[in-house]
This record gives C-alpha cells, structure tokens and sequence, in this order.
C-alpha cells in the first residue's frame, strides 16, 4: 500500500526532529560558537594552525593512526577465518559461532575492557600463565601502555568485522566454487581465484568501518593506555573538561568528523556493492 | 602442500580457539565475581557472593541501577515509537530525498561518540539539562534510533503490501489497516527492536559520562569512575549484572523470533 507523500513526511517527522535538534544542531553549534569565541576568519585560521600543527596534536595524530591501523590489521586477520568458519557452518555449529560473536558484540565497551584490564594485570591470569610455563621470570607489563590498548581495541571491534565479512561471505553462491572444484581447481586455487576475489568488497568494508571505529574510540585507550598513548577522542575530551578549551576541541573535532565521514563514504560504496559477477 | 583433511582440522581447531578467545573474558569476569579471596582471582581459592552484598549493599550503586533502568525504558520506548513510524515511511513511502534521509539518519552511528557527546554537552550545559534523566534518554535515543531503524526495516520487508491492500478493500480504513495489520505482523520486530534499544542505552558510557552530572550516575558510568581510581572487585559482580542483562536480552530475542530469519544480531549490522 503506498504511502501519501504528506503521510510519509508526517510519519518521518518525528525521528528528523529529533536527529536536527540533538545531533545536527548541537554539533553545528558546538564547532561554529566555540570557533567564533576567537573572532573572525583570519584568528581562527592563526590558532588553528597553532594547535593543528602544534607538537601535542601531531603525536597524537600520529597515535590514533598507528594504533587504529594495527588494530585494523589484526582484527582482519583474526576475524577472517571465524567469519569463514561461520559462513560455511550449519546448524548447531552455526548458532555456537554466532553466540561466541554475539555475547561480546552487544556486552558494554567498559564491561569488555575491564575483563582485559582483569586478565592482563601485573597478577592476572595471563601473567601468572606465561609464568607457570616460565616463558618469562617475572610478570610483564600488560597494562597501562600500547599493548594493552592494542590488545584491548582489537577484542573490543572484532565483532564488527566478523559480521561484516560474514555478511559478504555469505552472498557467495557455492555453486561457482563447486564448479571451480569440478573443472579440477585445487582447493587453494578455488579459495584464492574465486572465494577471495568475491569477498574482496568484504574486507574493503570491514577494514573501513574498523578503522573508523578505532580512530574515533574513547573508553579503551583511556583505561588502557598509559602517558604516551592519548588518542584524538581523549584530547577532545580532556580539552572539553580539564581546561575548558572549547576552540581547540572544536579544531580538533572537525579533523576526526572529516576523517570520519570521507572513509564513510567509501565504506557505503563498498558496504552497498553487489558481488562482481 | 597440507593434505585437505589436515587442513580443514587446523581451521576448524583455529576457529574454535578464537570463539574461545572471544567469550573466555567475559565468562571469566562472571566466574571471579563470585570470588571469596581479597583480589580478585582466576580461578577463584574460595566462593562466595561477597562483591555482590557490597555492589548492592551501596546506595550510590543502587542509584546507579535506578538510573540505568530509567533511561534505558524510556529510551527503549522513544526510540521503538519513533523508529516505527520512520521505518514503515521509508519502506512505503514514495517521496524525494528517500535515499539521502535514510542515510542521514543512520549516521549517529558513524559518528564517534565523543563527538556526539561533547556537542550535546555544549548544548545541554547552557540550558540546565545536565544531570536531567530525560533529557539523557533523549540523547541516548538518538544513537539508538539508527538500530531500531535496521531492526525495524529487515521486518516490515517481510509484511506484504498485498495484505494492506487486501484490508482496505475490504474496507478497512487506512488507520485500522496500520492497527490490524502491520502492527500484529511487525511486533516481533518491534519487541527486537524495544530489546535493542533498550540495550543500547543501557550499555552506553561517553554521552552519559557527559551528560550524567552527579544527579544521573548511570552503572557504566559508575564504573568508568570506580576503575580511574582502582581495578576493585566490586565492578566484577557489577559487570556481571550487566552481561547477565545483555544475554537476558539475546536469549529473549532468540525466543520472540524462534530463530526466523535469523537472530536481530545480524540485521543490526
């Protein structure tokens, strides 16, 4: 039954007032009225470089962009083979996967990084195993530094990669790989020729919607990471409540919004795309 | 080269080893929770529901808990209400700019949390409205929103237009059509949906952080200030709470739908 226009406005009114009013109002006005506290065009451009530019700002930079590209990395290498197993699974073996996704997927971010902070103190249990096997003499610093915010950020986004991918493995017709095997392709050949190149929009998206993810996360790194690894979101936040700087938060939110919304737009192109025939 | 049986064997230990890895930690925490040693221990010497006497035993948790119900029912309820209405207009409605909204209203996903955050804080802070429960569930809403949306979409798919047309033929009119037809055939959607959203809010920290002010202390917030200062082990039982709550959630979820089409875990992506 189609809708009448006016009918479908009305019903659709509601959720855009809501998304004007307490998202894309606020953020307007948050970049534009703490921009102005310095004056005009020529001010902001001179503070902007001062703090875009500044020493603090570039490591931090260079921070987010490390920690969110090896986290990518390793979330695509360990959740490709479980995104596989759970697209080839039926039955019971499938419901199993997708529980051991799932659980994690919609646990609290914070619940998840305390179970880390947990696991990997000086008397956690990894510690005390990689000492049982005498791998190592005395108990290694897990936490409060970048491994532990690496560890922590890669179990945190798995999920979303694991899904991702599953959602173009699946689309994946078995019957051109089955023909693939019957025209006396080696499983190799079938997975390299084949499966890899039909998922290969997968895993553009995947890496996409990780590393935008990453960059933009909050609660791990600060819990996790000791003095040298602040990222862009927890500059932000320290701008907003320890000093108050409202124009230099603002600088940097439009940074981390562009960044955001550009590799949006690639993701939704590969996100959308059909399988190539 | 590795013989295909031998192949498939180390995937499938690899696979069942990562599956491992992903919910050890979270079954971990529930198991140390009930811990009687004086840290917390894996696996624990002694047991005992000590954590959970001193987490509820709190008054400032106990608020917390009030605080997270609150604005995790009302948030389930403006979000469910909202997104039903914006989600049968975008599947039936033909009108300009469809493809264009529809993705604009996805986007409080994308955007990073701390963003969305520190915005409404700019706002809230000069009206008054830090600390206000309301007004937190209507932040969380909006993030909220874009998964109610996907819910909601992948299950009004599978409501067949020729069924509406068939009720006002037959003389229903257009409002008694919504009521008696697509409202009983969307409700399992819509319960994912309430369960979702609900979730949602109920999970969140960076807007709550911001907006919660000392009056509206929510459990992750909570715990976001217990852990700044120590890794105690009172946050285990609570962490407890909160995994129980998800995986309450899940499984209700699982049972509404009876595994039609899949859990709403998917369409949510």
């Amino acid at each position: 039954m189609p809708l009448g226009r006016l009918a479908a406005w009305l019903m659709l009114a509601p959720a855009l007032l809501l998304l004007a009013g307490v998202f894309l109002l606020p953020i307007g006005w948050f970049l534009i009225g703490s921009l102005s506290e310095l004056g005009g065009f020529a001010e902001i451009w001179e503070e902007a470089q001062d703090v875009l530019f500044s020493g603090t700002v570039g490591r931090v930079l260079l921070n987010t962009n490390g920690i969110g590209a090896i986290v990518t990395l390793l979330v695509l290498v360990i959740g490709y083979p479980v995104s596989y197993a759970l697209s080839r699974a039926r039955g019971f073996a499938f419901t199993a996967i997708l529980l051991c996704i799932v659980l994690p997927y919609f646990t609290s971010t914070i619940v998840r990084t305390y179970a880390w902070m947990v696991l990997l103190g000086r008397n956690g249990l990894i510690n005390r195993i990689l000492l049982g096997l005498h791998l190592v003499d005395e108990p290694v610093n897990l936490l409060y530094n970048r491994t532990g915010v690496i560890i922590g950020m890669t179990y945190v986004l798995l999920p979303y990669m694991v899904l991702t991918l599953f959602a173009a493995m699946k689309a994946v017709d078995p019957k051109l790989l089955q023909a693939a095997e019957g025209m006396g392709a080696s499983p190799v050949t079938v997975f390299r020729r084949v499966f890899m190149p039909l998922t290969l929009h997968g895993v553009i998206a995947g890496v996409l919607i990780t590393f935008i993810l990453a960059i933009g996360f909050f609660i791990t790194p600060a819990l996790m990471g000791g003095p040298g690894d602040i990222m862009i979101a927890m500059l932000i936040e320290r701008e907003v409540e320890l000093t108050q700087n409202w124009p230099s938060a603002a600088m940097m939110t439009i940074v981390l919004l562009a960044v955001t919304l550009i590799l949006y737009g690639f993701y939704s192109r590969f996100a959308e795309q059909e399988a190539p025939r | 080269m590795m013989g295909p049986v031998l192949r498939a064997t180390l995937l499938r230990a690899l696979v069942v080893l990562l599956c491992f890895g992903l919910v050890a930690p979270i079954v971990i925490v529930a198991i140390a929770s009930f811990s009687g040693d004086g840290y917390l221990k894996f696996p624990p010497e002694t047991l005992s529901i000590r954590w959970y006497e001193r987490f509820l035993g709190d008054h400032r948790w106990r608020g917390a808990i009030m605080n997270s119900l609150f604005i995790g029912v009302l948030t389930s309820i403006f979000s469910t209400v909202i997104g039903f209405l914006a989600a049968y207009a975008l599947m039936r409605g033909q009108f300009r700019f469809k493809r264009v909204i529809a993705a604009l209203l996805l986007t409080p996903v994308i955007v990073p949390h701390i963003i969305t955050a520190v915005a409404i804080y700019f706002l809230s802070a000069r009206m008054g409205l830090v600390g206000f429960r309301p007004w937190i569930a209507v932040a969380h809403t909006v993030v909220a929103l874009p998964v109610v949306l996907v819910i909601l979409q992948s299950a009004l798919r599978t409501v067949d237009p020729a069924l509406e047309r068939a009720a006002m033929v037959c003389g229903c009119t257009r409002f008694g059509v919504f009521r008696r037809v697509v409202l009983p055939l969307a409700l399992p959607g819509m319960v994912s949906a309430a369960l979702f959203s609900f979730l949602t809010s109920f999970d969140e920290l960076v807007i709550s952080l911001f907006l919660a002010g000392i009056r509206a202390e929510t459990l992750p917030v909570r715990i976001w200030n217990s852990l700044l200062l120590e890794v105690e082990p009172t946050i285990a039982a609570v962490s407890t709470l909160l995994i129980a709550v998800t995986a309450t959630a899940l499984a209700l979820d699982a049972l509404i739908r009876k595994f039609q089409g899949g859990p709403a875990a998917l369409a949510a992506r």
